[in-house]
């Protein structure tokens, strides 16, 4: 075995010197190195596995026990990571077996679901764990026949002495490989791609079976021995504070078997709301008691946290000229004035929902000082955080449970309900209890996608080139930083691409909880920017395909300001040129009322270009179809699900601009409560969606995300050039006669 | 009040009160958790169960007013053909992503093949409108529905999928 203190900088140096192999252009602090009990052999206490490292157990029969590290939200890495594993190992996916992992980061790594980042960190970590218990079986099976492993060939979970024609399962051999000590990563060879024979394969997905005959895989499906239901009543506004309540009542009420009110910590973005819990035999029973609840709450911090409120307070940030320095390339005010041409427009959006279909839940036991959780969570160690700060749990007294989740979209990074349940279930040691939220909960009581104000302004020179653009970001925040997910984006294109630009920024104060919606800031900074740009280029004679190659120049890396991803000029030609060419793009404003519309967006190191086809009448805008170019790198782990998530974003992109999303509030309070305010998307709203993947020579990166940013913007683009209606504030809102 | 049910063809008994919604004696009293809660208002259809074979949302529905109706749900629907062909197609394409709502979606588009064995568009979309995926994956619903309605192939479908 390693040493931890050895194993460590050893795997970080290989996993960098490998990435640099692969092609880099990752961020380096991007890749995590696989963590040094992960290649710790032995076999397991009790176990007839053989345990060749924390990712891969193999039994005699041959049957490859893989552990899937991350948590699965619908994105597919319980079967993509895994996939990784054993395409290095050289076994046949049918006797591969996924376990989920519990939450071990020192064992698995970094285990989180968010910023697409499974695919590139863990693309030659998973693939290296395979190939490392691939050499060591291949060590034991040499060791057995007295030959060098160097004779030896593997295929389809077997290993193969042709000299001799003598071949061995892996579970032959695999007790005896979990005893060798792990081989030095540097030397793991990995596999030629073109011998890829799981990974780029479409590979259905490893709980889709025991989901549609209705298995209990998710949260909410946790059954525990006398487990009983929970809700939690929080404020009705946000930043409500508990006086007291009076629970008498309720206690009274058939199958209530606790009314609890609970002291927050004073801080509901982090850690714990006040509220008051209702624990039943049954979740119907509590949440019906809701109403029989007499709680007095301290209102007053949500006193002016209203819609109206923000954007009168915008309006006047924006009417009393820029902001706060963001980013000041040459000169840009200078530039505008001396413009041939000059644009101006106001753009902005509304803060929404994440609208998971499994309501926010959790489920805990607390016993004897000890934590034991089970959690739909997208980010599992923050959890552990705020569980020690909000109740004083340490870390080291949880055992936390990955649950798989009924969709995440960056909600479940906020680990609220977790601590909710956490401090309902210390009230009541011994007893297991799954707080469920309603839906009202889970709209009212989201980490919100802010709303946002830009105002532009574009200058052209004679020719009708770009020669200065500026933008007055209003957005959230303290005045020092901004709320979570209200960034800008310093990156945003023509950002990089011309010399004279002017960002600033006016911050909002607000009690409102904001966070990460899939793509966060992209989602709606591609829709203002890329939909100004659109308008920038129609004054200049060209189109948006036209007018962003022409801004892209040639083939280049530029760094991002930032310390993200650079921005690689021509990967994003490239994808802006083939789907011009999917799309058949043609650009005829005003010609009939139904057009295309296209928009460009580089997010989470995957570039993405979009053209939306639609007609719109007096009442309604129909997409037709959609086309996709992508370039998310060489390769495409597992198509099946790759397919799913582009779909996905765009279907979701579209939600967002047609169904008429908008949170609002009034005094802290949110309007909006189920689906019937807060729509989604429904099946026949769902075109046809075209996919052309570029490979390009980078290493892969993920999915969850980048699709999203340009639908938007296409479609607005689209309407604009259907009906000469410039949609510059959402949700889209048509004027009816 | 004790009710006594039929669900899956078995004989239930439960002691709940009548307005309690079926979606919650199942979930919490019979503990056959694959028909999902996701708004109880009736709006997203996660929660669809199938009531003398007629799609119904379990939680718009008191237990009070089952009564003798044979009640059907996920965890039982791959004993009919209709529901093992669905089964089936959902695999070969492998419709979801995150799944929440799956349970739902099958249920509706097996009463709606019951009723409609070849949908076209139209109606497909009619039966299938009440029941919301958050992920998106509508594409591949209405892809499998026709694959399970004999209507496509998964691999004509595939240009569409993977």
């Amino acid at each position: 075995m390693l040493h931890d203190s050895q194993g460590v900088s050893l795997e970080r140096r290989t996993v960098l010197k490998a990435s640099l192999l692969a092609g880099g252009g990752l961020a380096l602090e991007a890749l995590i190195p696989i963590p040094v009990r992960a290649l710790g052999a032995g076999v397991r206490q009790g176990s007839a596995r053989a345990e060749l490292s924390a990712f891969v157990l193999i039994a005699p029969d041959g049957v490859v026990t893989i552990m899937a590290k991350n948590p699965e939200i619908g994105q597919g890495v319980k079967t993509s990571l895994p996939m990784m594993v054993a395409d290095e190992l050289d076994c046949e996916w049918s006797q591969v077996r996924i376990t989920q992992a519990d939450v071990d980061e020192k064992r698995y790594g970094r285990q989180a679901a968010g910023g697409s980042t499974a695919t590139p960190t863990n693309w030659l970590p998973m693939r290296q764990t395979g190939a490392a218990a691939r050499a060591m079986l291949l060590e034991a099976a040499a060791a057995k026949w007295g030959v060098s492993s160097a004779e030896l060939t593997t295929a389809k979970g077997r290993i193969f002495h042709s000299a001799s024609g003598r071949s061995a399962g892996y579970g032959e051999v695999a007790s005896a490989a979990a005893r060798l000590t792990p081989p030095d990563l540097e030397s793991v060879r990995l596999k030629d791609p073109a011998q890829f024979t799981i990974i780029g394969r479409p590979t259905v997905g490893v709980d889709s079976a025991g989901i549609v005959k209705g298995k209990p895989v998710f949260g909410i499906d946790t059954r525990l021995p006398g487990m009983l239901y929970a809700i939690y009543q929080v404020a009705p506004a946000h930043g409500g504070r508990l006086v007291k309540a009076d629970t008498e009542a309720v206690k009274r009420l058939p199958g209530i078997k606790h009314v609890l009110p609970i002291r927050g910590d004073g801080d509901p973005d982090q850690g714990l709301a006040d509220g008051v819990a209702i624990v039943a035999s049954n979740w119907w029973l509590a949440n019906q008691a809701r109403s029989q609840l007499v709680i007095e709450w301290d209102l007053s911090a949500a006193q002016g946290h209203s819609t109206s409120v923000y954007r009168a307070k915008a309006d006047a940030a924006i009417a009393s000229g820029p902001g706060a320095d963001l980013r000041r390339d040459g000169d840009a005010a200078g530039k505008l004035a001396t413009a041939a041409r000059r644009l101006s427009a106001r753009y902005d959006y509304p803060f929404i929902a994440h609208a998971p279909m499994e309501p926010q839940n959790c489920t805990a036991c607390y016993r004897d000082g000890r934590l034991e959780v089970w959690a739909p969570t997208q980010n599992p160690k923050e959890g552990l955080t705020s569980l020690e700060k909000s109740l004083g749990i340490a870390p080291d007294k949880v055992t936390l449970h990955l649950r798989r989740a009924g969709g995440g979209f960056g909600r479940r990074l906020l680990n609220d309900y977790m601590v909710q349940v956490a401090a309902i279930a210390k009230a009541i040691p011994g007893v297991p209890v799954q707080l469920l939220w309603s839906r009202e909960d889970d709209i009212r009581r989201d980490y919100f996608r802010p709303g946002g104000w830009h105002n532009f302004e574009a200058g052209l020179d004679a020719k009708g080139n770009l020669i200065a653009f500026t933008d007055h970001f209003v957005t959230f925040g303290d005045g020092k930083t901004t709320a979570r997910a209200a960034n800008f984006n310093l990156a945003l294109p023509p950002a990089g691409l011309i010399e004279d630009l002017h960002f600033t920024q006016t911050m909002l104060p607000t009690v409102i909880t904001t966070g990460w919606l899939r793509a966060p800031a992209s989602n709606a900074l591609s829709f203002v920017s890329q939909s100004f740009l659109d308008e920038v280029a129609i004054a200049a004679g060209t189109d948006l395909p036209g007018l962003m190659l022409a801004l892209l120049g040639e083939r280049r890396e530029i760094p991002a300001p930032d310390n993200r991803s650079a921005f690689d000029t021509g990967r994003a030609r490239d994808v802006i040129e083939k789907v011009v060419q999917t799309s058949s793009w043609s650009h005829k404003p005003g010609e009939s009322a139904r057009a295309k519309g296209f928009a460009f967006y580089f997010s989470h190191r995957g570039y993405f270009a979009e053209v939306v086809d639609a007609s719109v009448s007096a009442s309604e805008v129909l997409v037709h179809k959609v086309w996709v170019a992508a370039d998310v790198g060489s390769q495409i782990v597992n198509p099946m699900g790759a397919e799913n998530q582009v779909r996905g974003a765009v279907i979701d992109g579209l939600a967002q601009a047609l169904t008429g999303q908008a949170i609002e509030f009034v005094d802290g309070a949110v309007q909006q409560s189920n689906f019937d305010d807060f729509p989604l998307a429904r099946i026949p709203m769902a075109p046809e969606i075209d996919i052309a993947w570029i490979r390009s020579d980078k290493p892969p990166t993920g999915l969850g995300e980048p699709a999203l940013p340009p639908v938007i913007p296409a479609l607005t683009n689209a309407i604009f050039a259907a009906t000469g209606t410039r949609i510059r504030s959402l949700p889209v809102r048509l004027q009816t006669a | 009040m004790p009710y006594r049910l039929n669900i899956n063809g078995v004989s239930h008994e439960v002691n709940v009160p009548s307005e309690m919604p079926l979606l919650w004696v199942l979930r919490d009293e019979l503990g056959l958790v694959g028909t999902k809660f996701g708004c109880g208002k009736g709006l997203c259809g996660a929660c669809t169960v199938h009531v003398d074979g007629a799609a119904q949302r379990s939680c718009q529905l008191p237990v009070g007013r089952v009564g003798h109706a044979k009640i059907h749900t996920i965890e039982h629907i791959g004993a009919t053909a209709i529901g093992e062909r669905l089964q089936q197609a959902w695999l070969q394409i492998d419709v979801m992503q995150c799944g929440y709502c799956q349970a739902g979606q099958i249920m509706s588009a097996c009463a709606l093949l019951g009723k409609t064995p070849k949908p076209d568009t139209e109606q497909l979309h009619a039966a299938m409108a009440g029941n919301i995926c958050r992920c998106g994956c509508y594409n591949r619903i209405r892809s499998a529905i026709r694959i399970a309605a004999g209507m496509a192939t998964p691999a004509q479908e595939s240009g569409r999928v993977a």
